[in-house]
């Protein structure tokens, strides 16, 4: 662990997380790391590395099919409660924590009505109510400007990047806690990469983040804190300055400067 | 190359763009036998047809309230067969698309594979029942469970045939439906539960609107085999022509009247032979009205996922 973070609060922290595929498969290898709040923190790796099966683990994406298995806990503050516990409900954890996916995957409803899914899940039936924190959310997805005279369109008439944003709001109007971002760019042109990228950058006074990424730039651009997978293990984390500048692990470093990967 | 011969590579070109041909000649004979036989069957429904408007006018054949073509005071209102057709399918669908969906909606989100590998050929299994099955179980099983409920329900009824011919069609809706409903993309359903939205939630409010095109489609079919099918209704229906939208009482449909007068040995040429071609067009214009329906809503909500 870093040690020059004293002034940073926990939001979430791996311990001795690891994870089995239906089959038995071992996905992920006694994973431990902090999770900061209102900080970015970037995962990368090469192809394969876990980094999205570990990303899954924090909204309990696993539990949607049959026969895979945590062990170890992630714990979550300020309450403290485990989020992989048996006993938590998925839903209670996917209620605070939010996902964009890699590919844009609106729903087949209007603008409107895919901003407020979410509310709606959790009973939300005033409309003030729900024109308010979809306006809310359609703004902090900077997406409003360009849709706000077309919200009962449906979404999939949307551009891929607009797509993505939409996303990226139904997320947001929940007012989660943490959001997990897989890979939100890959399909995306370079414009709408920088959107989203601008757009990580300005979320993090809102909401924590924990960001999947196969490009370095992007990640050396946008995250506070960067973690480097390896063949489902941990091998390094810390600030971002840290592990691009001079990392510890000498396959970090490799894979940093294009020799693996 | 000397001219005159062709190389041993174009020549094996030739050899298999001649098979392509062939090929290419059989599908099209299949495709065209076809059509042809539909056009064929056009063309005999729409010339005796022709030979019965000759005799009786298209008013009277829409809007005269008996239908008694054998009687000497003969009456040729077709509305009375097309009142029972509408009145037994409508029961049938009021039963098969709510059972169908939830049987699909539960194959589909909830059920786990071995489930549905074990329900699958069940149903598909009940598809290929005979009619004339359903027609007897009708008349001889649920009838009589009706009428325990119903005391009022005669021994013949549109309810009861109606309500097995929507037993009947349960397999077909769920089949298609379920088809429809596991081609959404999983990433959909991820994008659902991320949200934080229980099965159900996400089946109503992501899945089906998804796959509303294929659930649309699948209930057309279930239209056109309710409208089509003879057997349950001639069986459990009673087969006396009566204009009555009540499902309780028993009455004749297009079908069972075709199959009830087939069945008799009337002459050429008859006006009561001409009946069943009169008869026939209104069931296949009834049918191709439903499917063009069924286009324009796959149309309009073609998957957009
Ligand atoms: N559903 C699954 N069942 C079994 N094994 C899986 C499953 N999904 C992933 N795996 C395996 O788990 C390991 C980690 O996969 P994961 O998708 O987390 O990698 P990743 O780092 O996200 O890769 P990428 O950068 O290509 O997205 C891989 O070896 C993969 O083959
Ligand atoms: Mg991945």
């Amino acid at each position: 662990m870093p040690n020059n973070t004293t002034q940073e609060r926990l939001k979430a922290e791996a311990r001795g997380l690891n994870f089995f595929y239906n089959g038995g498969i071992q996905a992920l290898k006694n994973i431990n790391m902090p999770i900061y709040d209102n900080r970015v923190t970037a995962l990368i790796g090469p192809s394969g590395c876990g980094k999205s099966t570990y990303l899954r683990s924090f909204n309990r994406m696993h539990d949607l099919y049959p026969g895979n298995r945590y062990e170890g806990e992630i714990r979550f503050y300020p309450d403290d409660t485990n989020l992989l516990a048996p006993e938590v409900d998925p839903i209670e954890v996917r209620m605070r924590v939010g996902m964009v996916f890699q590919k844009p995957n609106p729903f087949p409803k209007s603008i409107y009505e895919n901003v407020a899914y979410g509310l709606r899940v959790r009973g939300e039936r005033n409309r003030r109510m729900l024109d308010d924190k979809v306006e809310h959310a359609l703004r902090g997805a900077a997406l409003w400007d360009e849709v706000k005279d077309r919200l009962q369109d449906l979404a999939s008439n949307l551009s891929g990047g607009q797509q993505q944003r939409l996303c990226i709001a139904r997320a947001l109007a929940t007012d989660p806690e943490l959001l997990l971002f897989d890979e939100p760019t890959s399909a995306l042109d370079p414009i709408a990469t920088g959107a989203i990228e601008e757009l990580v950058h300005e979320l993090k006074k809102r909401v924590t983040i924990l960001i999947v990424t196969h490009n370095m730039q992007q990640a050396a651009r946008v995250s506070d804190y960067t973690a480097y997978m390896f063949l489902g293990e941990m091998i390094e984390f810390g600030k971002t300055d840290e592990i691009f500048i001079k990392p510890k692990d000498r396959r970090t470093e490799d894979y940093i400067t294009g020799r693996m990967g | 190359m000397t001219p005159g011969r062709v190389s041993p590579r174009l020549s094996h070109n030739a050899m298999r763009h001649w098979n392509e041909r062939l090929i290419e000649a059989v599908l099209f004979l299949a495709a065209a036998l076809s059509v042809l036989t539909t056009l064929g069957i056009v063309y005999i429904l729409v010339s005796e047809s022709i030979h019965f408007f000759a005799r009786i006018s298209i008013v009277d054949f829409l809007t005269d309230t008996q239908w008694t073509p054998l009687f000497d005071d003969a009456h040729f209102g077709i509305m009375v067969l097309v009142s029972g057709t509408l009145v037994s399918s409508l029961v049938a669908l009021l039963v098969a698309i709510p059972v169908g969906t939830t049987i699909a909606i539960y194959l589909s989100e909830f059920a786990g594979s071995r489930v549905r590998e074990i329900a699958k050929p069940i149903l598909e299994l009940l598809g290929g029942i005979p009619t004339i099955v359903y027609g007897y179980f009708a008349l001889l099983v649920v009838t009589p469970i009706l009428q325990v409920l119903l005391p009022n329900l005669p021994g013949f009824s549109l309810l009861s045939a109606g309500f097995v011919m929507g037993i009947m069609i349960v397999p077909y809706i769920a089949s298609l439906s379920e088809d429809a409903m596991r081609a959404v993309p999983m990433s959909l359903r991820e994008g659902a539960y991320a949200m934080g939205s229980s099965r159900l939630y996400t089946a109503i409010h992501v899945v089906i609107p998804a796959a509303l095109s294929g659930l649309a489609a699948s209930y057309v079919l279930a239209v056109s085999r309710a409208v089509g099918e003879t057997m349950i209704l001639a069986v459990a229906a009673g087969m006396q022509p009566n204009l009555t939208w009540n499902p309780m009482e028993p009455a004749a449909t297009i079908t069972s009247y075709i199959v009830q007068v087939a069945l008799g040995d009337l002459p050429h040429g008859s006006i009561g032979y001409q009946t069943i071609f009169a008869a026939g067009l209104t069931l296949l214009l009834i049918t191709l009205m439903f499917n063009i329906v069924g286009q324009w809503l796959r149309a309009k909500y073609k998957e957009n996922y």
